[in-house]
């Protein structure tokens, strides 16, 4: 397993664990931050007991799992609520996203807040046990969130918040892997249903979302689905966290209000230092939007669905003039692949033979952009999760946006080969 | 109540027996992994669908409610 310090989380200049200048408003990254539990109820005020009726307010406020995938927590929570068994809850802060440092960020910055929205979430729901799963190659995120629980004294009814250190492999964080390794097996994901909320930890009930889910709850149970709504728009409310990477001035993670331009965002890491060819949206199960369009496009649903995208799990990465996007593109489908579970057939043999094509088209060699585009829609939904269905997306959207390069690199040649842009870091075992 | 076929693909390891029992709704992938129609499956297929569902070695092939919805 490769060392912490070795392996670029954000962008190969350097990993990005530091927040950017603090944006207007500040939310859920104070500045500077506040990491003692004193300061903590300072800063945000005393945390109410949670109860049914958080849920009605979450709804209200109409807060999604901020983890990719955008399901309504209050739906998620009810889903949990409505079974019989005491549950679990399990809060999700591995981040195997390899361009995001947002939970990251988050979890050094104000831990307080995620393990506010645990707590809130264990009342309400009743649950026993709890868990905190953070990535094992960053011991400081770890020792941050320990630090914070430690400080609060005993627990409820004398549990205290379980801080685990989670596989570094991608689809670790998917969420029935990483029940299934919280139940000691291998962090692969496992035939559903039945999903978590219905058999998940030790075959119970289990609520699992992303770590800033949880910070937002411990807002939304504070301060109402009103004063929640007061930033972002009607289809993207409140706050988002996001990764800004790639070829801006400051890369970094920033709260933006929800449904901000892509310009703004661009803005707040320092402006892009080189002509925009595109920008990815969403991480590597995420979408390009042309460079082209970047003016035109606001980080809330709707504008993102006329570009096919959506937010995922917040990272902004920007590909710059000079680099080739067929380079890029085939680096991550090649990392992509390597990070199956090794589990389906379809996805086994699919996603090498993708990597292969898209190889084949940056060395020139005669594929067409329908070749690959069939091999792509030969493995949606054959997996058991997501993944194949991820890797799709960002394949077909690389071949619609950078169309023309396949077949500038059959008549040309291939680009000279350039400084690798897009993190694809070494991941470890299974357990 | 109508029923389809589905596969669990993480026991199936492509033996590739379904495609040779129910040709109507399974075909096979090039790297011998079947794709399943999931349109569902009529009277006069059941019995070759409960063949193919019995003939699984792995037990990978499972019957499913055709309207099936569950959250997420």
């Amino acid at each position: 397993m490769s060392a912490s310090s070795s392996r670029g989380v954000a962008h190969p200049d350097g990993p990005v664990t530091a927040a950017l200048a603090p944006t207007d408003p500040v939310r859920l990254l104070p500045r500077p931050s506040v990491t003692a539990y004193p300061d903590h109820l300072d800063h945000y005020g005393p945390r109410p007991v949670g109860t049914a009726a958080l849920i009605d307010e979450v709804e209200a406020a109409g807060l999604r799992g901020r983890g990719g995938a955008g399901f309504p927590t209050a739906t998620k929570l009810r889903a949990v609520a409505a079974r019989s068994r005491t549950p679990v809850v399990v809060a999700n802060g591995t981040e195997g996203e390899p361009a995001s440092a947002k939970d990251k960020v988050l979890l050094q910055a104000a831990p307080h807040l995620v393990l506010d929205g645990i707590d809130l979430v264990a009342e309400v729901l009743g649950a026993g046990e709890t868990f905190l799963c953070v990535d094992r190659n960053w011991p400081d995120v770890a020792n941050a969130v320990e630090r914070a629980r430690d400080e609060r004294g005993a627990g409820r009814r004398g549990r205290r918040l379980q801080v685990v250190d989670a596989p570094d492999r991608y689809v670790a964080g998917e969420e029935s892997a990483l029940v299934h390794w919280l139940n000691g097996g291998e962090a692969k994901p496992t035939f559903v249903p039945p999903r978590p909320f219905e058999r998940g930890v030790r075959g119970r009930p289990t609520f699992l979302s992303n770590v800033e889910t949880y910070a937002q709850l411990g807002l939304i149970a504070r301060y109402g689905a009103a004063w929640y709504r007061a930033l972002g728009t009607t289809a993207a409310p409140g706050t988002t966290l996001l990764t800004v990477t790639g070829a801006v001035a400051h890369p970094g993670v920033c709260e933006a209000p929800g449904g901000s331009s892509l310009a703004s965002v661009l803005a707040a890491a320092g402006g892009a230092t080189a002509g925009v060819q595109a920008v990815l949206v969403g991480g590597y199960f995420g979408t390009w939007i042309p460079g082209r369009a970047v003016d035109q496009v606001g980080l809330d649903p709707v504008s993102l669905s006329g570009f096919g995208a959506s937010l995922g799990c917040g990272v902004v990465a920007v590909l710059p003039d000079h680099v080739c996007p067929l380079i890029e593109v085939a680096r991550v489908a090649r990392w992509l692949a390597s990070q199956n579970a090794g589990q389906c057939g379809p996805c086994m043999y699919g996603l090498p033979a993708v990597a292969d094509a898209l190889e084949a088209a940056v060395s020139g060699r005669p594929v067409s952009v329908g070749q690959v585009g069939g091999l792509v829609s030969l493995v949606k939904g054959r997996g058991a999760c997501k993944h194949p269905d991820g890797m799709a997306r960002f394949v077909e959207s690389s071949l619609r946006v950078f169309n023309e390069h396949v077949v500038a690199h059959q008549r040309q040649g291939p680009c000279v080969a350039h400084r690798p842009l897009l993190p694809v870091p070494e991941t470890g075992g299974w357990r | 109540m109508s029923r389809k076929l589905v596969v669990n693909p993480i026991t199936c390891v492509g033996h590739g027996i379904c495609a040779e029992l129910l040709p109507e709704r399974i075909t096979l992938d090039p790297w011998g992994y079947p794709i399943i129609d999931p349109t569902p499956i009529t009277p006069r297929l059941e019995a070759h669908a409960k063949r193919a569902v019995a003939a699984c070695p792995t037990l990978a092939l499972l019957w499913r409610e055709a309207e099936a919805g569950v959250p997420r």
